[in-house]
């Protein structure tokens, strides 16, 4: 039994991770500039969930022309036309349009798929969406309120649990984790769909997750080495734990890896978000959330410090 | 811990049968699953729209249309009340919400508020001796009538309800597979059909307003005052049929759709053609009889939506408690309304906010996508934990097997939806999953290091581990369950799929391991620990 793998991991690094995070710092801030400045400049590519609108999914039994396609869609006179292909699908095609005004929504998709089928005999609709522009705006107002209040909850937690220095430090971290998540989808343009939403919900759980593991370790080693100074704690605590890091967040990847390749186009914007998620948030565990525990300090060899049990096996 | 209680045991043993008993109709041929006895499980997986082909539908109740027409009648019933007792009156006009009059004879003033105040309205619900329209006087002879608040707020909860009633009488008749009809919201209704991959045939039956009235034409205005526009209050000018482009009649309906008990498409006797018969219940019987018997040799205009369908002249008094509606039909068509006829008006319009129709072609081929991922995901992450623990890994592999079983069994016990999202929530489970049991053996790892025999470490692996497993898990359900209650469709099926992983990961990550490595200690009595 020689193969496992943890026999590689070096199981003691000492890595003098403070001792970047102002550099970390400085690329985040950067990272984060850029993404603000995208979201003003380019805003996100809002999917019709959000901006309403229709969609049809269209399938051939041919690679779909989409040039042809997209002049049919030019002729037929509709708003806005779009068509889009999908590189791992090429028989199949999206096209997405804004009704023209005063028509109804489900009578413009009718009349674009027979259009459509007309001048493409093989054409199939496989799947229709008309979204109406006021339920689309009440569903992105949702959306956010669902991050907000998942957001503060999460804060909440933190600061009964650890303390506010660690409920700052993690929320910042997390927003950190949003802002650059955002910004990278309005880069790449990826649509924000409603699933969108989910993924970036995913994002801060795992995000938070990080978090919780990392400081719960310096909350034990802050107890064991009561004199050590807080810098070098914080140190020892990110090398403690780098082993699991590596091998938790491989697993994640791995995990997804498989639906990103074979997820279809449907699913690909979801998991390349929560791919994006994962690495972002343990990069923003490491050099964010914990260095911020720093600038603001932690009571220390305090009693108010012991943390809230929970039915749990006490320590040692 | 690591001791093999015997409740540990019996409850591993309980979770992996009740895991392979509910998931199993998943795999097992539809064939199989009939012929097994009925105490067994047969439910599969609740696929989304998504999943499986099928209509989403989301209307939302006009019901602002709706007070704008009761207004319009509350207008028209003040006018005929001062009418019928002959008090002089001018200026009845509507602004927003209030209806104002104002009384000519300034001695008959208190009569027209006491008239006004007795015959308006309609008793309001839950509030005793409380009236659903307010009368007051207002200075210079005026009075204005209006809606009470509560009685606007009542009359779109009731339409509301009642359009949810009548749309599944629609769809039931439709005869489409298991239909799910929700208030959404205030004003909304969420319709979805699975399997209905022709929502426009839907649409066509559901959003029919479907409101007919019996009312009288206004033979007093000419060609020619129409043409004017000269048209007298009370009346209206509506679209026609072949006969006539427009049709002038009076606002007022004499019997109205509420009060049929049956429509039945038919065969006219005379022409051939085919029609509608309708039955009456007592009440619309009488007053059918008595406008047709006052009214012989004048026109009636049956009209649907607003719409005149035909308008027959009167013949003779129709008593019988039923009558036939003639117009343009074809046999669908006459078919069509006796449906909607017969399943009822929608109190209000229905606008169409969101529809999505997924193919059941394209349906399968996300199930194929999501099957596929799923198995590779999981498949490449117990190669890396057996390659990265080992023997241990192979435990936390043989652990994710069952939290996959749950999860599934679960799902489908439940009959929670499984949306496409919900797939890639359920492959991010398995992955966080996996971090308790690294959590577990990094713990026993350090442990061992520091000294503690191969047991000791193991068993304080467990206890230490603990803490941070359930504080991360913890923020994780925290996130699910703001995702169900706030989010909509997909994301709700996918905040499940992670909140019931919570559990069932919890579950598995630290019992089922630890019952296998107590069970590999008591048979190997290793002198060193795999992992460390």
């Amino acid at each position: 039994m020689r193969w496992p793998l943890i026999r590689y991991i070096p199981r003691a690094t000492k890595f003098r991770f403070v001792r970047w995070a102002p550099v970390a710092a400085v690329f985040s801030a950067i990272l984060i500039v850029g993404s603000v400045a995208s979201l003003f400049v380019q805003g996100l590519n809002l999917g019709i969930d959000f901006k309403g609108g229709n969609a049809l999914e269209i399938a051939m039994s041919r690679p779909v022309p989409l040039a042809d396609l997209r002049s049919a869609m030019n002729q037929i006179g509709v708003h806005d036309a779009q068509v889009q292909g999908f590189a791992s699908q090429p028989n199949s095609a999206m096209v997405k349009f804004l009704p023209a005004e005063g028509q109804a929504p489900s009578a413009a998709s009718a009349n674009v798929e027979r259009e459509l089928v007309k001048r493409f005999p093989d054409l199939k609709v496989t799947s229709r969406s008309e979204v109406g522009a006021k339920v689309s705006g009440e569903l992105l107002m949702s959306g956010f309120k669902a991050l907000g209040v998942a957001l503060l909850l999460t804060l909440g937690y933190i600061w009964f649990r650890f303390g506010l220095s660690y409920g700052t430090g993690a929320v910042v971290a997390v927003i950190h984790d949003i802002v650059l998540t955002l910004g990278l989808l309005s880069v790449v343009g990826i649509e924000f769909s409603m699933t969108e939403i989910a993924a970036l919900l995913t994002v801060i759980g795992y995000s938070m997750n990080e978090k919780v593991i990392t400081f719960d370790r310096l909350k034990e080693n802050l107890r064991k080495y009561k004199t050590t100074p807080l810098r070098d704690i914080i140190d020892l605590s990110e090398n403690e734990r780098l082993s699991r890091t590596i091998i938790t967040g491989t697993t994640a990847l791995l995990a997804l890896g498989g639906t990103m390749v074979f997820g279809g186009p449907v699913l690909f914007p979801l998991v390349f978000t929560m791919v994006f998620g994962i690495i972002i948030g343990t990069y923003s565990s490491i050099y964010i959330a914990l260095p911020l525990i720093l600038v603001w300090g932690v009571k220390r060899n305090d009693d108010d410090a012991t943390p809230v049990k929970f039915g749990a096996a006490s320590r040692p | 811990m690591l001791t093999l209680s015997r409740w540990k045991i019996i409850a591993v043993t309980l979770s992996v049968v009740f895991g392979i008993l509910f998931s199993l109709p998943n795999v097992l041929p539809q064939k199989t699953l009939d012929a097994m006895p009925a105490w067994l499980p047969h439910q599969k997986l609740n696929l989304g729209l998504d999943l499986q082909g099928g209509s989403y539908l989301l209307y939302e109740v006009d019901t602002e249309a709706l007070h704008r027409e009761r207004l319009s009648n509350l207008m028209e019933d003040t006018r005929t009340q001062l009418r019928s007792e002959q008090i002089p009156f001018g200026e009845l006009n509507q602004q927003g919400e209030i209806i104002s009059v104002r009384i000519g004879d300034p001695a008959r003033y208190n009569d027209a508020l006491n008239l006004l105040r007795k015959n308006l309205g309609a008793p309001l619900a839950g509030a005793i001796g409380g009236k659903d329209v307010s009368v007051s006087g207002k200075g210079d002879n005026r009075i204005e009538v209006r809606f009470v608040p509560e009685a606007i707020k009542a009359d779109a909860v009731k339409a509301v309800d009642q359009s949810i009633e009548t749309i599944r009488r629609r769809i039931d008749s439709l005869g489409t597979k298991e239909p799910s009809i929700n208030r959404q919201g205030e004003n909304r209704i969420m319709i979805q059909a699975p399997g209905e991959s022709d929502p426009e045939k839907l649409r066509a039956i559901i959003g029919k307003t479907a409101k007919l009235t019996f009312q009288m034409v206004d033979e007093t205005v000419t060609p020619e005052d129409m043409q004017a526009g000269r048209i007298p209050p009370g009346s209206e000018v509506l679209p026609g049929d072949q006969y006539a482009p427009y049709y002038v009649v009076k606002k007022r309906a004499i019997v109205s759709g509420e009060e049929l008990t049956n429509a039945q498409q038919q065969f006219d006797p005379q022409s051939g053609n085919p029609v509608v018969q309708l039955t009456f219940n007592a009440s619309g019987g009488r007053k059918f009889g008595e406008m047709t018997g006052r009214n012989i040799g004048k026109r009636f205009a049956i009209v649907l939506d607003d719409k005149v369908l035909s308008a027959p002249t009167i013949q003779s008094a129709i008593t019988g408690g039923s009558g036939i509606i003639t117009g343009n039909f074809t046999v669908q068509s006459a078919n069509e309304l006796s449906l909607l006829l017969r399943s009822g008006a929608l109190p209000a319009p229905l606008n169409v906010e969101d529809q999505r129709t997924v193919t059941a072609e394209l349906g399968a081929d996300a199930v194929k996508a999501g099957s596929i991922s799923l198995a590779i995901g999981a498949v490449s992450m117990f190669v890396f934990v057996i390659l990265a623990y080992g023997l241990f890994g192979g435990f936390a592999a043989i652990a994710l097997v069952v939290n996959v079983l749950l999860i599934v069994g679960i799902m489908s016990m439940t009959q929670a939806t499984l949306t496409f999202p919900g797939i890639a929530g359920l492959i991010l489970t398995l992955a966080v999953a996996v971090d308790a049991n690294v959590l577990i053996y990094e713990r026993m790892r350090d442990e061992a290091n520091a000294g503690r025999t191969p047991m000791a470490a193991a068993d304080h692996g467990y206890k230490l581990a603990l803490t941070s497993i359930l504080d991360a898990n913890i923020t994780s359900l925290i996130s699910g369950l703001i995702m169900f209650s706030f989010g909509s469709g997909p994301v709700k099926g996918f905040a499940w799929t992670l909140v019931i992983g919570v559990f069932t990961s919890l579950f598995t990550a630290i019992f089922i391991t630890q019952v296998l490595i107590g069970w590999w200690f008591k048979t190997a009595k290793p002198k060193k620990l795999p992992i460390a």
